[in-house]
């Protein structure tokens, strides 16, 4: 069995950012994917990102993971990608199969960055060919380059909605509109006003309350909703379109921190239940440390230094850094994940955060 | 002359702008969820933010292109680019379409990662609310 410093499970920012400050410290790092190429969902992002310098903001998603993997090529990284971790055992050894072979790795401390999954709604027709989430929308045109339809309607105004939204404009498609169940708007304005001056109405109050059509979808009907999020009848409307995406929320993936005995909290602002950690993002199993969405929905910037926060960890831990030098890279990662957290948006999310390091 | 003009209204995490002007006539300061404060008087309009900002959030307006037009510069993403003399719909953040604009010029420098820079004349009273304009699909 081959032994490593440690192992990272996921490949996306929080992965990647882990893998590369505690390779870059000396350690041994292994970092596993069950997807056949890294980057997570960095790759499927064509836009700018938001953050600061230091969070490579203005960059394009897919260009920040390109430089990312270059870290982590320059670190020392071993990816092995195409395995999907199944196992993780009391022993610390973590257990990975591709489609021929199970292969068992051991290490003195694993990092989870499992990320998230996008959630689902359940109405008649959701399970028409047609009804599908944003993220395999997002997929379908900016990995595949192929668009799911010609004419779709987005459900939900968060960021994932309006930016999904504005790449599927780019890539030609027709969005008719994007409902919002709430009277306001979740995501930023700015992308907001990207799409609508695109001609794509917000219609907020809004839900889907059925998907229509023979063998795949051929229409939605949608609806006003009251106060409490209900339907208000008589205020149906029928929009034919071939594609309905679904932009309501992620939940972050807990499944292997849960077999693996980490304590489970709840969190309503960061996406539901996910594994108790402190800011040192330690789990409270002594050699596990989470990172992530999988630690709370956030943006690809705030796992990113998240991870940086575990993997610095991780190799403090490892006897690699000195106190003094550990302190200080950590206030500095700390200080930008700080910034990112404030403002109106940020705000509510570092409450959340909080709490969790309190639990 | 043209001159900056900054539609960033929410206190959200971000500064290229202050990194992309090349006469610091941007800033956001320590505090990177504060709003962005542009001077004017440094702005030499050379469209780096336009194509910087993430939210699509700066633009840049000449009051003065013709007797009765003005202009605005303003970042442009989509394929096929407009051909010069294009008369397209001219539209505010809403997506109201609230004139008829022209395409005086487009701009693609490397710098910009493609995105573009669209510069279109609408009449000189409505130059403060347009944002945009409807997608070109050629």
């Amino acid at each position: 069995m081959k032994h490593y410093d440690v192992i990272v499970v996921g490949a996306g920012p929080a992965g990647l950012g882990a893998a590369i400050e505690a390779g870059r410290q000396g350690a041994k790092v292994l970092l596993l994917d069950e997807n056949d190429r890294p980057g997570g969902q960095l790759f499927k992002q064509i836009h700018k990102f938001f953050g600061s310098r230091e969070h490579y903001a203005g960059t394009r998603g897919f260009a920040i993971g390109r430089q990312l993997l270059q870290e982590a090529e320059e670190a020392g990284v071993e990816i092995h990608l195409g395995r999907r971790v199944w196992g993780i055992f009391p022993d610390g050894s973590v257990t990975a199969a591709n489609d021929t072979e199970s292969v068992r790795y051991q290490g003195s401390y694993l990092i989870l960055a499992t990320g998230a999954s996008e959630n689902a709604l359940a109405f008649p027709g959701c399970t028409l060919p047609g009804v599908m989430t944003a993220g395999a929308a997002q997929t379908f045109a900016n990995v595949h380059h192929v668009l799911p339809g010609q004419n779709i309607v987005m459900v939900g105004s968060g960021n994932v909605g309006l930016i999904v939204t504005y790449q599927l404009l780019q890539a030609g498609a027709n969005v008719k509109a994007i409902l919002e169940a709430a009277p306001k708007l979740s995501g930023y304005a700015v992308h907001a006003g990207k799409v609508r001056r695109a001609g794509v109405p917000v219609l907020l109050s809004h839900t889907v309350t059925r998907a229509m059509g023979d063998g795949s979808l051929e229409a939605v009907e949608i609806a006003q909703v009251d106060e409490h999020f209900a339907p208000i009848p008589g205020t149906e409307q029928v929009i034919p379109c071939d594609t309905l995406c679904l932009a309501v929320g992620l939940t972050p993936r807990v499944e292997l921190a849960d077999v693996s005995g980490c304590d489970l909290v709840w969190s309503g602002p960061l996406g539901g239940k996910l594994p108790r950690h402190n800011r040192h993002m330690e789990s409270s199993r002594s050699n596990i440390l989470v990172a992530g969405d999988l630690a709370g929905i956030e943006e690809a910037s705030t796992a990113l230094d998240e991870g940086r926060l575990a993997g610095t960890r991780a190799a403090y831990r490892l006897g690699l850094l000195d106190v003094g030098t550990y302190e200080g890279r950590r206030a500095e990662i700390q200080g930008r994940l700080d910034r990112l957290r404030q403002g109106p948006f940020g705000e509510k999310r570092r409450r959340a955060k909080e709490e969790v390091w309190k639990a | 002359m043209r001159r900056i003009l900054i539609d960033c209204k929410e206190h959200i995490p971000c500064n290229p702008c202050q990194f992309a002007c090349p006469t610091h006539a941007i800033v956001v300061g320590e505090d990177i969820t504060e709003l962005p404060h542009a001077d004017s008087e440094k702005c030499v309009g050379c469209g780096a933010c336009v194509a910087a900002c993430p939210g699509q959030a700066c633009f840049l307006i000449d009051p003065d292109f013709s007797e009765s037009e003005a202009t605005i510069d303003f970042p442009y993403e989509y394929l096929p680019l407009p051909p010069v003399g294009l008369e397209v719909e001219a539209r505010n953040n809403l997506g109201e379409t609230l004139c008829t604009g022209r395409v005086v010029k487009v701009l693609s420098l490397t710098a910009y990662d493609h995105t573009n820079l669209v510069r279109m004349a609408v009449p000189k009273d409505l130059v403060q609310q347009v944002r945009g304009m409807k997608p070109w699909r050629g």
